[in-house]
């Protein structure tokens, strides 16, 4: 039981989901003992401030900052709600199940100390359908906690209750869109909201409302019984905390790991992923999650956080890496994702819902040896339009944009060879005819 | 001529109406369950019928129309019949990089269907699915409920067997 890495400490070599009574032997449920009807949840709002936790959905949002937008004081009566994001369908991404599938009481608790320090009354887990084991453990989880009384009426005799529920998503990756969740939730098309009126103060059913995801809500309890001092020195920069990091792609070891914010990415490529498998090269990377920019090899020595990331011209997003070696081709990998986008496109706004297919198909174009360079400037225009923020309704269509502005950027020879009929894809392992050894290796 | 109208529109059953009710118990309102009510009525019926559908939104007090409106959008509600188990394939881009078109093409292969098809015996629904958040053992597809990761071309042929080498 490790102090240093607090979000992985249950979670066991084998995999073996920790249930309650293993969570107990582990010091768990102590900080929801020591707070509910001890703290005042305004002194747990200031301890999550104080730690500068920043949201692990992707945008890094301040979360202390977020929770001080819900009204406390003078509100109209109804409930107020708390919700995990656990839809997790990023390409990419694998970060959440690992904590849901071992060790789901950590998320229970740390919602319960989240709804406690908003005054939630009612909770929900928003989880993508495949996700079948987690979907089970956590409904366990919820109620072991029923029985124990640390959730329902009068939790630990104070005068707080909370109820919480498992919602199973019938799959859609806007769904993960806090506000398109939140229309999902109310049984509704998964289109985004506008804003304002933020969540915060009119949500689910119009009432005050949090989003975060899993990780972050994980983070929580171990900051209220630890402090926010403790909680910044786990991190190597600013940035504080630990992350979830992930690596996949052609590396000896594809996993994730939790390690300190600010990990420099070759230390998390090159060590904890093993390097890349035997014959292959690193060209390139999107550093979390299929809405990042590509990085490349000169970037392998910066720190993994929201702030050096971003200054970098990609964003942290997830923290799961996307490795592009070179035996895959880069239009390809671009063509998949923007594909991906394209057909998870809600339709509510014009140039994410015929903008991406668009896309899609100038890629395929190129691809299929049908390209001109016209098409490679029209590529240009549409990432420019699309992924420009403001030009549509909500954050899928620029995300999707992102691997294809900065792909143009440092992969534009491989799509002006298309173009200029000299692309060699004898070479890409993973075609069903690839002559290199790759593939299904 | 009136035709009875519960003739037209078959009942839930008595499960799938304790298991929606559930649902309605904590919601502000019956038209906010209906994604769990298609979702339960999909787990007991395999696929969600214009009867079904139908049945549903009377008892959600809800137009047929707005549901299927519902139902159309999410990918994990089928509006059209699946088979017994449904193959989801990973294509998303770990996957994709890993092999996902040699795994496709070998699938379809062995039986005989291409993605979005039915097997003649109604044993599988071949489907593409999203990143399915297991990127680090890709390539990866849920057969059913369950999970394989990391397969490769033996695992294609242990899990789909032909009818002759069963018969073999
Ligand atoms: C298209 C789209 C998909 C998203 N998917 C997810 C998701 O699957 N999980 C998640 O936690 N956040 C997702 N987000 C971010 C959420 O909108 C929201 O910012 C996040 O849940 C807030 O939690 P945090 O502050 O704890 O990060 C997505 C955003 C967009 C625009
Ligand atoms: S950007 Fe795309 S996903 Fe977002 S609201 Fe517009 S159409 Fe829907
Ligand atoms: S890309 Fe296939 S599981 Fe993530």
């Amino acid at each position: 039981m490790s102090l240093d890495k607090p979000l992985t400490r249950n979670v066991r070599e084998d995999r073996i989901p920790t249930d309650f009574s293993a969570y107990i032997t582990n010091g768990g449920y102590q900080a929801l003992q020591q707070t509910i009807g001890k703290y005042t949840p305004a002194d747990c709002l200031q301890i999550i401030k104080d730690s500068n936790l920043r949201g692990r959905g992707g945008a890094g949002f301040p979360t202390g900052m977020k929770w001080s937008f819900v009204p406390m004081e003078n509100v109209s009566p109804g409930h107020k709600y708390l919700i995990c994001n656990a839809d997790e369908m990023e390409p990419g991404t694998f970060k959440d199940r690992l904590i849901m599938e071992c060790d789901p009481h950590q998320l229970i608790e740390g919602m319960i100390l989240s709804a406690y320090t908003i005054q939630a009354d009612v909770a929900y887990i928003f989880i993508r359908s495949e996700y079948l084991l987690a979907q089970k453990l956590l409904k366990q989880a919820i109620a072991d906690c029923y029985e124990k009384g640390y959730l329902g009426k009068n939790i630990q005799g104070s005068d707080y209750s909370l109820d919480m529920y498992v919602h199973v998503s019938a799959g859609r990756y806007i769904c993960g869109e806090e506000t398109a969740l939140i229309n999902s939730l109310e049984g509704k098309r998964a289109n985004p909201r506008a804003k304002p009126p933020f969540p915060q103060v009119s949500g689910l059913w119009g009432r005050p409302t949090i989003v975060n995801n899993v990780e972050t809500l994980c983070n929580i309890s171990h900051i209220i019984e630890r402090g926010a001092d403790w909680f910044k020195s786990l991190s190597l920069t600013d940035d504080s905390g630990t992350k979830l990091y992930g690596v996949s792609g052609r590396v000896k070891n594809p996993g994730c790991w939790e390690l300190p914010m600010g990990t420099p990415i070759r230390e998390i490529i090159m060590g904890y992923a093993g390097g890349m498998e035997d014959g292959y090269q690193l060209r390139g990377f999107l550093p979390g999650g299929g809405s990042t920019d590509f990085l490349t090899e000169e970037h392998l020595d910066l720190a993994m956080d929201y702030e050096t990331i971003g200054k970098a011209g990609s964003r942290m997003g997830t923290g799961t890496m996307i490795i592009l070696d070179d035996k895959t081709c880069p239009v390809g990998f671009i063509k998949n994702l923007v594909d991906f986008f394209a057909q998870e496109s809600c339709g509510f706004c014009t140039p994410c819902r015929d903008g991406l297919p668009w896309s899609g198909q100038v890629l395929e174009d190129i691809e299929q040896g049908r390209g001109t360079n016209e098409d490679i400037a029209t590529l240009e225009r549409q990432a420019k339009f699309i992924g420009a923020i403001g030009n549509t309704h909500c954050a899928l269509a620029p995300g999707a944009m992102e691997p294809l502005i900065s792909g143009l950027k440092y992969f534009r020879e491989d799509f002006e060879q298309y173009v200029g009929g000299s692309h060699d894809s004898s070479n890409d392992s993973n075609q069903p005819n690839a002559s290199t050894t790759g593939g299904l290796s | 001529m009136h035709m009875n109208e519960t003739q037209l529109i078959p009942m839930l059953s008595d499960i799938e109406l304790d298991e929606i009710n559930a649902e309605i118990a904590h919601a502000p309102y019956p038209q906010a369950v209906a994604i769990d009510a298609l979702k339960i009525v999909q787990a007991h019926r395999g696929w969600i019928s214009d009867e079904s559908l139908n049945a549903i939104a009377r008892h959600l007090n809800m137009s047929p129309a707005e549901l299927d409106g519902i139902a159309t959008f999410y990918n994990l509600i089928f509006r059209r019949p699946v088979g017994e188990r449904v193959i989801l394939l990973c294509n998303s881009v770990t996957c994709w990089i890993k092999g996902y078109e040699q795994l496709q093409q070998q699938i379809s292969e062995r039986l005989g269907v291409s993605l979005g098809e039915t097997t003649k015996d109604n044993q599988y629904t071949f489907l593409p699915v999203t990143c399915l958040g297991a990127c680090d053992k890709a390539p990866v597809m849920m057969v059913g409920d369950d999970l394989y990761e990391n397969i490769t071309s033996e695992t294609v042929t242990q899990i789909f067997r032909t009818q002759q080498e069963i018969d073999a």
